[in-house]
């Protein structure tokens, strides 16, 4: 395709895209290295149901006087990125000179707010990411050879759980897993454990959000491989018959090397995907045990009603960094790729 | 200020003037935004009688309205004409002057038709006007209590020991239950038990944090124990939740709000549960003669960033509602009514022994919230068993203070 061809063509998404992504990124990015300006006190009397008394009130006036000289708020540089509920320099600091040995220091930082949910968030991301490729693909084989009249019915049941919005699809799986819940129940009787709760721990905790991250995200590889499944060419399978190679191997030699580079598409949106985990700690009510950096931002947007829009752009930079990491070495091994094959 | 309450409650009962009330809005759009529990319904099934069939009348329910309020009501025009506010919502609404002074319609419509408790003043100018009190307090199962000869806990030592001496009988796992779900209701337990302690939230007249000590400790030590005898599942568990289990015969003693009566004992639901609930006043705790709870109202606030018309007939068909004699004797049971001639039910009197015993209201502080946030995840690690008191207590502080830095207040 000539250039300008290409840039026609992709003109209209990439103004979207401009418009819709990347000047909101600038903008969180400027609020990000904003805070509120000082809020004024001023001592008033109250009075309400249970009596009159005097209490601290903001300054309205006052306030807005210096919210119309300065209406970003102060700046801040790089401040907010490194407070305790962000980077907390200062505290791994102080962390690595009173701690005597790794575990310690481990312990201290996994406190913090942002490493708790970089802890969940990674361990999220690459728990899942394997099992969804593998589990994927698998069904997608299976679905690929059976016959004609179920297949449809078949491929439907198998992408529901991806047409499931997340909230209700966590919701669903939050209520079953409920003590008197049909799957709770049955883990306590095949455990005999009548205490045994999947809510009540982190660990288990963590384990219900990964499955369920994996029950939701392979019907997203199936889709996608099983397209792909429709185009590996015939002639070199027939040959492969004809030369007796048995089903595993003409999967192993023939099929898997064709679907590869759809495999990296996969993996690189399901990181992507997975690194923004946030429905299912809300549907599953599990922001006791399991934080993401998301689910940060939500807390910080949502913080019982006061907004810190500062502090939210900040995590917002941090993840979209997050993102970014992650994607690099792979984004580096389809450049060359790509370069090689030219 | 309890005799206050106290005497007002029953003045209540002797005013006799009905009026017809400011109702029968024409015309108007009125839209409002508030939390979801049944007592708000039926009050918002009068607003909505009051508003008539010509208002374009909007009500969204929903238990998330604290987060959602200021960004619906900085909207210009809001999203919102009118917001469901209480001691504890309406101070951020009031930092930034999302809500505006009711003075001028309270004059023109309300007249001698509300009480004057029922006006929130904040510096001389009347901001929502409040039509119901709340609070949080013990609710008890009577047979079980009977039948293993426990006396009805007075302080949350006994409520301990009782649940123990029920779980021994085998009759219930885990017999209390509070709303301990990680979040909002979290924050809401440890600022009722710290002020049962008889602590102070902040230095006086200055937005620096004073949880850091002794009776924040013994604060986080007594809620611990408590949730030792809950159901595991604790922390996933809202006051909706609470009810369930209660409602399904899981629960000999629980802690929730006193509107929680206008769905336990409705006429759905397991009968012998419901004869069988009784209301308790609010436990004390180590020693103290405050029960540890708070004082909450409920009213309405208008929003500042709406039109006049919108506003006028917002808060006239909400006001038509907060007066509603009839509405309130209707329901007695759902609620404490703030309204003229309403005669209290037989579920106030916890709430009124709470204000008799000199329960604190919920602080009215613009930097609550933020304190109110931090508790709601910064205590969790020492309730799953983690992390030290002293460690919760200090990571409060220092997530406390990370946020008020940046919000301006330190």
């Amino acid at each position: 395709m000539p250039h300008k061809t290409f840039f026609w063509f992709f003109f209209p998404s990439g103004l979207a895209m401009l418009l819709f992504i990347g000047l909101p990124i600038i903008s969180s990015f400027f609020q990000s290295l904003h805070i509120e300006n000082e809020q004024i006190l001023m001592e008033v009397e109250n009075c309400d149901v249970f009596g009159c008394k005097t209490e601290v009130r903001v300054d309205l006036d006052a306030t807005k006087k210096i919210e119309e000289e300065n209406p970003l708020g102060r700046f801040n540089g790089f401040g907010t990125y490194s407070d305790r509920n962000h980077l907390a320099f200062d505290e791994i600091n102080d962390a690595w000179k009173v701690s005597s040995s790794y575990n310690e220091f481990f312990d201290i930082v996994l406190n913090l707010p942002f490493y708790k949910a970089l802890l969940f968030t990674i361990t999220f991301c690459f728990t899942v990411t394997p099992p969804v490729i593998v589990l994927g693909f698998i069904v997608a084989l299976s679905i690929n050879t059976i016959s004609k009249s179920i297949k449809g019915p078949t491929i439907f049941g198998t992408i529901l759980p991806m047409i499931v919005t997340p909230l209700i699809g966590s919701l669903v799986l939050f209520w079953m897993i409920d003590a008197k819940g049909i799957l709770g129940a049955t883990i306590q009787n095949i455990f005999e454990d009548p205490n045994l709760s999947l809510k009540s721990s982190s660990e288990l905790t963590w384990i219900t959000l990964i499955i369920y991250g994996i029950w939701h995200n392979t019907p997203f590889a199936f889709v996608v491989f099983y397209a792909a499944l429709q185009t590996v060419p015939l002639d070199p399978l027939e040959a492969a018959i004809i030369d007796g190679a048995s089903r595993y191997q003409r999967v192993r030699y023939i099929v898997i090397p064709h679907l590869y580079p759809v495999a990296t598409f996969i993996m690189l949106i399901c990181l992507m995907d997975n690194f923004r985990v946030f429905e299912p700690i809300i549907g599953f009510k599990a922001e006791g045990a399991a934080q993401s950096l998301s689910w940060l931002i939500y807390s910080d947007l949502r913080n019982e009603s006061i907004m810190l829009f500062g502090s939210a752009g900040a995590t917002s930079m941090l993840t979209i960094i997050g993102v970014g990491l992650l994607l690099t070495p792979v984004l580096i091994r389809t450049w060359k790729e790509f370069k090689t094959e030219r | 200020m309890k005799n206050i309450f106290y005497a007002l409650l029953f003045s209540l009962v002797s005013t006799g003037i009905f009026a017809a009330g400011p109702c029968n809005v024409s015309g108007g759009k009125i839209n409002i935004l508030a939390n979801e529990f049944t007592t708000y319904r039926i009050f918002m099934d009068e607003v909505k009688k009051c508003a008539g069939s010509e208002a374009d009348f909007n009500v969204t329910h929903s238990v998330d309205h604290n987060k959602l309020q200021v960004a619906a009501l900085s909207a210009n025009p809001a999203e919102f004409s009118a917001k469901l506010v209480t001691n504890g919502s309406i101070t951020t609404l009031m930092n930034d002057g999302l809500i505006r002074p009711l003075d001028d319609l309270v004059g023109k419509y309300g007249g001698d038709l509300i009480n004057d408790n029922q006006k929130i003043t904040i510096d001389g100018k009347i901001y929502a006007v409040a039509f119901m009190a709340n609070a949080q307090h013990l609710w008890y199962r009577e047979s079980i209590l009977n039948e293993l000869g426990i006396a009805v806990p007075s302080t949350y030592e006994e409520v301990i020991e009782a649940s123990k001496k029920i779980q021994a009988s085998g009759k219930m796992a885990n017999p209390y239950g509070a709303a301990f779900q990680a979040g909002w209701n979290l924050g809401q337990e440890f600022v009722n038990m710290y002020l049962g302690h008889g602590g102070e939230f902040f230095k006086a007249g200055s937005a620096e944090l004073n949880i850091n000590n002794d009776q924040g400790i013994a604060t986080l030590n007594m809620l611990k124990r408590l949730t030792e005898v809950a159901n595991p599942d604790f922390l996933t568990q809202d006051t909706n939740a609470v009810k369930e289990e209660w409602e399904s015969g899981n629960l000999a003693l629980m802690h929730i709000w006193n509107s929680g009566a206008a769905s336990i004992l409705d006429d759905e639901g397991d009968q012998m549960i419901k004869a069988d609930t009784r209301l308790a006043p609010s436990p004390s705790v180590a020693g103290g003669s405050k029960p540890a709870t708070t004082l909450w109202w409920d009213g309405f606030g208008i929003a500042t960033n709406t039109s006049d018309e919108e506003a006028e007939a917002s808060f006239r068909a909400l006001l038509g509602a907060a007066t509603s004699t009839e509405m309130a004797n209707n329901n007695p049971n759902a609620t404490i009514w703030l309204i003229k001639g309403y005669s209290p039910g037989d579920t106030a009197g916890p709430v009124v022994d709470a204000a008799n015993r000199g329960a604190t209201p919920y602080p009215s502080l613009p930097h609550m919230s933020l304190l109110h946030g931090a508790l709601s995840t910064e205590i969790v690690e020492f309730l799953q068993g983690n992390e030290s008191a002293q460690k919760a207590l200090d990571d409060v502080e220092a997530a406390y203070i990370a946020k008020a830095e940046e919000q301006g207040f330190l």
